[in-house]
C-alpha cells in the first residue's frame, strides 16, 4: 500500500542532502537540529556544498560534523573563529562557517570572535544563544540572565558577584568589521523560516567579501533549563526575547 | 628564487626560508627574541612571491587555531615564537596532534619561567619532547645550532610533518635567533597543489565528507587513536634520528650538547683535547626521536658523560635513560638567559667527571 505512494508527484518534503542520515543526538525540544536544517537547506539551495568548511565548537553541537554533510573541522573550545581564519585565509573563494554556543563564543572565545570580527573575516558565524552550558549539565553562561537559576548559578544569577549578561551580538555589531548581525530564533514554523533567510542572506554575503556576518539564533534549553519543551519555549519568549530581542541589528547600506 | 649564499639573522633566514619551502600560511604574534620572523615576512609580502598568506593574529591562541584551520586543508601552515608563547600554544598543539596535522611550530627559547628573560636558554626542552600540552603526544623536535641549520629544518620539518601527518617543532633559542652568519639558501620550492584526502577541501560528490578532529566520545575509539599515533611515534623513533658525533673515535669522556650549547661546549672539547683529554660529543639534532641507541653505544666506551645544557637539567634526564647506567652521567648548566663559557665547560668536566 505504502510503495504506491511513494512516486515523485507525491513528494512533499526532502530532506536535504546537506543533513546525514545519522540520528541527532540532541534532547527533545533542543532548537539545535532546526537550526542544523535551516543552515544545511540554504547550504543545498545555494548549491555550495561542495564550497563549504564548517568549523564546529565545543559544546552540545560539539558533534554538529556529524550532521553537516560538508567537510568539517572540530576546534577546541572557543577558538572557531582563529580556525575559520586559517581556512578561510588558504581558502579565500570557500563558503566557511561556525556553529557556537554561547559559551564558546561570548565568555572562552571573546577574543577570538571580537578579533576575527573586527578583521572582517569573511565567514558565517552562527550563534546559538540558550544561556547556559548545555553539555556539561547547565551551568552559568556568560549570557545567563539575571536571577536565572543554573547548577553554578543556583540562587540564581547575582549579577554583583556573577557579572552580567553578555551582549555580545549588539557589541560585535559595533566593529568596522562586521556586514550583517541580526537575531533571530527557530522555536515557530514562521520564525525559523525567517531564521533560513537570514542564514541565506548571510552566506550570500560571503561572496561579496565584505566582512562578518554574524547570525545569533535564541535558542531553548530544556534539559538545563529543567523545563519540558513546550514550557521551554514559553519561558524563552517571555524572558530571553525581552533580553535579546529579535531582528536585524546591523544591515547592509546598500 | 634561485640558490643563494647570503649574511643573514637567523629569525630573518628562518622566515625567508619559510617562504621558500613553499609554506602556504604564517600566523603569528610579536614576542622576543622572534619577532623578526613576522616582521620579515610582512616587509618581504611572500603573498606577491609565492601566494604564501601572513596574518599577525590577536594571540599565540588565535594564531596556533589558525594554523590548526590551515593545516586541516591540506596546506603547509607554521607559526614561531618564544617560550612564553609556546605555553600559549600548547593546546592547540595538542589538538593538531590529536587531528594527525601536519605543521611547523617555531620556538626561539628564551628564559623561564614566567615571563622569565628575553635572552637564550633551552629550558623548554622538557616541554618540546616530553609533550606540554594534554594527553599522550609527541612532537618531532628539531634543535638547529646554526643559521643555515635553522634554513634547512624549515625545509625538513615540513618534510616529515607531512610524511608523519604530525606538528614539528623547530627548537631553537635566542641566540641562533638573533646572531648572523652565512647562510646558503634553497631554491624556492612550488607550493603544492595537492589536495590530501584527510583535508578539508570541500565535499567532492561521491566521496564521504571530510572530519578532522581529534574527539572520539567513546573510549574504545580513543584508544585505537592513541595505538595509532603510538605506532607513529615508534615509525618516527626507526627512522627519523638525527645526530652528530665530533672526536669520539678515541674519546674516554664524552659531552653531550643540542643547539646553542653544543657550539659552545665544541670549543670546550677543544681545549680539553689540547691539555690531553679525550673527550668526544654528541649533539642530537633531533630530540625527538632521541640518539638512544648511539648514546648506548658510546656510554660502553667512555668514563663518563656530561651534558652541557642552558637549562637546569632537562636532556640529562635523556641521556640517562639512554646509557642504562653504563656509565657516568652529570650535568651542568647556566640558565634563566646566561649563557655558559667553554672554560666554565671544561672546568665542570674535569670537577664533575674526571675528578668525581
Amino acid at each position: 500500500m505504502s510503495e504506491n505512494l511513494i512516486k515523485p508527484e507525491n513528494l512533499v518534503y526532502k530532506k536535504t542532502e546537506v543533513l546525514t542520515d545519522r540520528v541527532l543526538h540532541y534532547c527533545p525540544g533542543c532548537g539545535h537540529g532546526t537550526a542544523h536544517r535551516m543552515l544545511a537547506e540554504v547550504i543545498d539551495e545555494l548549491g555550495i556544498q561542495g564550497d563549504t568548511i564548517g568549523v564546529a565548537p565545543v559544546g552540545c553541537s560539539v558533534l554538529a560534523y556529524y550532521y553537516f554533510n560538508v567537510d568539517m573541522t572540530e576546534a577546541a573550545h572557543g577558538r572557531a573563529p582563529a580556525v575559520a581564519t586559517g581556512i578561510k585565509r588558504v581558502f579565500p573563494e570557500k563558503y566557511v562557517f561556525t556553529y557556537q554556543g554561547d559559551g564558546d563564543l561570548a565568555a572562552i572565545g571573546t577574543a577570538e570572535t571580537i578579533h576575527a570580527c573586527n578583521r572582517g573575516e569573511n565567514i558565517l558565524i552562527v550563534f546559538i544563544n540558550n544561556g547556559i552550558y548545555g553539555m556539561t549539565g547547565g551551568q552559568m553562561a556568560p549570557t545567563t540572565l539575571p536571577g536565572m537559576k543554573s547548577s553554578t548559578s543556583p540562587r540564581g544569577r547575582d549579577v554583583a558577584t556573577m557579572g552580567n549578561p553578555l551582549k555580545i551580538t549588539e557589541l560585535l555589531a559595533q566593529l568596522p568589521g562586521t556586514y550583517f548581525v541580526t537575531r533571530q530564533s527557530v522555536h515557530t514554523p514562521a520564525n525559523a523560516r525567517k531564521a533560513k533567510r537570514a542564514l541565506k542572506k548571510a552566506m550570500e554575503y560571503q561572496k561579496l567579501n565584505k566582512g562578518t556576518c554574524l547570525v545569533e539564533i535564541v535558542s531553548n534549553c530544556s534539559s538545563g533549563w529543567k523545563m519540558t519543551p513546550v514550557q521551554a519555549n514559553k519561558w524563552m519568549e517571555e524572558n530571553m526575547f525581552p533580553f535579546y530581542p529579535l531582528g536585524d541589528i546591523k544591515v547592509p547600506q546598500e | 628564487m634561485m640558490k643563494e649564499l647570503r649574511l643573514m639573522k637567523g629569525n630573518e633566514a628562518l622566515a625567508e626560508a619559510a617562504i621558500r619551502a613553499g609554506a602556504d600560511a604564517y600566523f603569528g604574534y610579536p614576542i622576543t627574541p622572534q619577532s623578526e620572523v613576522i616582521e620579515y615576512l610582512m616587509a618581504e609580502n611572500p603573498v606577491e612571491r609565492t601566494g604564501m598568506v601572513v596574518l599577525q593574529a590577536e594571540s599565540e591562541v588565535a594564531a596556533i587555531n589558525m594554523v590548526y584551520g590551515a593545516a586541516g586543508c591540506g596546506k603547509k601552515a607554521m607559526t614561531s615564537s618564544s617560550s612564553p608563547g609556546i605555553s600559549l600554544k600548547m593546546e592547540g598543539i595538542s589538538y593538531l596532534a590529536g587531528a594527525e596535522l601536519p605543521c611547523l611550530i617555531v620556538n626561539v627559547v628564551r628564559g623561564g619561567p614566567g615571563l622569565g628573560t628575553i635572552q637564550p636558554s633551552q629550558s623548554d626542552y622538557f616541554q618540546a619532547v616530553k609533550g606540554g600540552g594534554h594527553g599522550d603526544y609527541k612532537m618531532i623536535v628539531l634543535a638547529p645550532a646554526t643559521v643555515q641549520e635553522s634554513v634547512d629544518y624549515v625545509k625538513l620539518g615540513f618534510d616529515l610533518a607531512f610524511k608523519y601527518r604530525t606538528p614539528v617543532m623547530i627548537l631553537s633559542d635566542g641566540i641562533i635567533g638573533q646572531m648572523m652568519e652565512k647562510v646558503d639558501l634553497f631554491e624556492q620550492v612550488p607550493r603544492s597543489t595537492e589536495e590530501p584526502e584527510w583535508a578539508t577541501v570541500g565535499k567532492k560528490p561521491g566521496r564521504d565528507h571530510v572530519v578532522v578532529t581529534s574527539l572520539q566520545l567513546q573510549s574504545e575509539e580513543q584508544e585505537k587513536v592513541n595505538l595509532r599515533l603510538q605506532a607513529k611515534y615508534r615509525e618516527i623513533e626507526k627512522n627519523e634520528v638525527r645526530y652528530e658525533t665530533y672526536e669520539t673515535e678515541d674519546a674516554e669522556y664524552l659531552f653531550a650538547a643540542f643547539g646553542s650549547a653544543a657550539r659552545i661546549t665544541r670549543k670546550a672539547m677543544e681545549m680539553a683535547r689540547a691539555k690531553g683529554i679525550k673527550v668526544g660529543l654528541i649533539r642530537p639534532q633531533t630530540l625527538f626521536p632521541f640518539p638512544v641507541e648511539a648514546i648506548n653505544k658510546l656510554a660502553g666506551q667512555v668514563k663518563g658523560i656530561l651534558t652541557v645544557e642552558m637549562n637546569a637539567g632537562q636532556m640529562v634526564e635523556d641521556v640517562k635513560l639512554a646509557t642504562c647506567g653504563k656509565t657516568k652521567v652529570e650535568h651542568f648548566g647556566r640558565f634563566g638567559g646566561m649563557i655558559p663559557s667553554p672554560e666554565e665547560i671544561l672546568n665542570a668536566l674535569e670537577q664533575k667527571i674526571i675528578g668525581g
